[in-house]
């Protein structure tokens, strides 16, 4: 059974070793503001649509750049030791939710950034801000099972975007068209709620599964 | 031989059937689809056999993981195949039909970009399987895989598209093909169309199955050991 100390444990770590090192935080920091300065001498000040895609793209990357870190730092010694300190759900709930903070703070540092150097087309601010914290909040999630898979793959940094950009679609999708109600466009009566929903219970699936399968990537 | 065999035996009785049937029956003219509609009896069971087989292959997957026997992950692993096979025949007769009927054989619609991404996610399993070396490490973590795929595939190709303009029917807005959809499917073709989807979802278990009794001839040194 999960213990809710362990969980915090384990959590508090992965902040801490954060904190210190500070290698993810700076690293995607600069990266996210090179993408931005690159995005913006090719494009100038694009328009909503393009605005939309770009941002969620850039999303994509930073998380793939941020939640790979997670499980490739750990190196095989020390999975044993959490192997003999921890359950397979303490571990795994630890990693989903650090990684959701992690992407949270991301996001909104990369919304910040691009409504600073690429202008911010969307009417609705407080709204886009929900979307894009659902949104960090849904990628982080599918990314961190995929970096789990992709860690016992032979640490391959490289397959964990082959697997997870596929399988990444079907919530960019639904963020991309959420997000349309932010700048403006009128949706049916029922049909945003209805996408917000189907978005929360994708992401609620995503997190079962975690948990049910995690499990038998952590034995070795 | 009858006993083991009688799907067999049924599968090609459904698609001779089917090919028969299939192309002398009157069709009802509707719209600008005028005889392409008999596409329907080859096109739509192609993806219900890869839901079918993809669903097998998920569930062998899961049997991999509580049994830890290999043969098991050849299941899960040709099923997969099949299933691949499948939706890349799907594309290809919906690229035909497409081109008669809407003019183009790719027109981006939502359904057509939906299943080209399975594809990609079930090519991507077979990329996972290959970068590991270990067979036992491979077919735990290729399982995990192919069980969270087929998770994200149902919703992908089966709630997505519904929810934005299609070419296809079943989608919202006016333009998608008319009176083709589940109930309002004409009397006479549905007398075709539920054979043809079991017939061809039987083919794809005989191929599947004709490729895991040779996988399984080839990596007996392993199942056994």
């Amino acid at each position: 059974m999960p213990s809710t100390q362990k969980i915090y444990t384990l959590f508090k770590k992965d902040l801490l070793l954060e904190i210190r090192q500070q290698y993810t935080f700076y690293g995607i920091l600069l990266y996210i503001a090179s993408t931005i300065f690159v995005l913006y001498l090719a494009m100038g000040r694009p328009e909503a649509s393009a605005w939309n895609g770009l941002f969620w793209m850039n999303l994509l990357f930073i998380c793939i750049n941020a939640v790979a870190k997670s499980f490739l730092q750990e190196s095989r010694g020390r999975m044993l030791y959490y192997y003999s300190i921890a359950g397979a759900l303490d571990f795994i709930l630890a990693k989903l939710m650090y990684n959701l903070l992690l992407m949270l703070v991301m996001s909104l540092l990369s919304l910040l950034l691009f409504s600073f150097f690429l202008g911010a087309p969307f009417a609705k601010t407080i709204s886009f801000l929900g979307i894009t914290c659902l949104g960090g909040i849904s990628i982080s999630l599918v990314f961190t099972l995929l970096a789990a898979i992709a860690a016992r793959a032979n640490q391959n940094a490289a397959l964990m975007a082959i697997l997870g950009f596929p399988l990444i679609i079907p919530q960019l999708l639904l963020l991309v068209k959420i997000s349309k109600s932010a700048f403006g466009e009128i949706f049916n009566t029922g049909a945003l709620s209805q996408m917000i929903l189907l978005l929360c219970g994708l992401d609620l699936m995503v997190v079962i599964l975690s948990l049910i399968l995690f499990p038998f990537l952590w034995k070795d | 031989m009858m006993k083991k065999s009688w799907w067999k035996i049924l599968a090609i009785a459904l698609l001779l059937y089917t090919f028969t049937a299939g192309f002398l029956i009157q069709v009802p003219i509707i719209g600008n689809l005028n005889q392409t509609i008999r596409n329907l009896f080859f096109h739509v069971p192609m993806w219900f056999g890869q839901m079918v087989l993809l669903l097998v292959s998920m569930i062998y997957a899961i049997r991999y993981l509580r049994s830890g026997n290999l043969a098991d992950d050849i299941y899960a692993r040709e099923f997969a195949r099949t299933g691949i096979i499948f939706g890349i025949l799907g594309l290809v007769t919906g690229a035909i039909w497409a081109s008669y009927t809407w003019g183009e054989p790719w027109s981006n619609d939502p359904k057509q970009i939906a299943v080209a991404i399975a594809l990609l996610i079930y090519l991507a399993y077979f990329v996972l399987r290959n970068s590991m070396p270990d067979m036992d490490k491979r077919a735990r973590v290729s399982s995990v895989y192919n069980i969270f795929a087929y998770f994200i595939y149902v919703p992908l190709i089966m709630v997505l598209p519904r929810l934005v303009q299609s070419l296809h029917p079943g989608g919202q807005g006016v333009e998608g093909n008319p009176a083709m959809s589940g109930k309002d499917l004409d009397p006479t073709m549905r007398l075709v169309f539920w054979p043809a989807v079991i017939g061809w979802t039987l083919l794809g278990v005989w191929i599947s199955t004709l490729s895991i009794r040779i996988s399984k001839i080839k990596e007996k040194n392993w199942i056994n050991a």
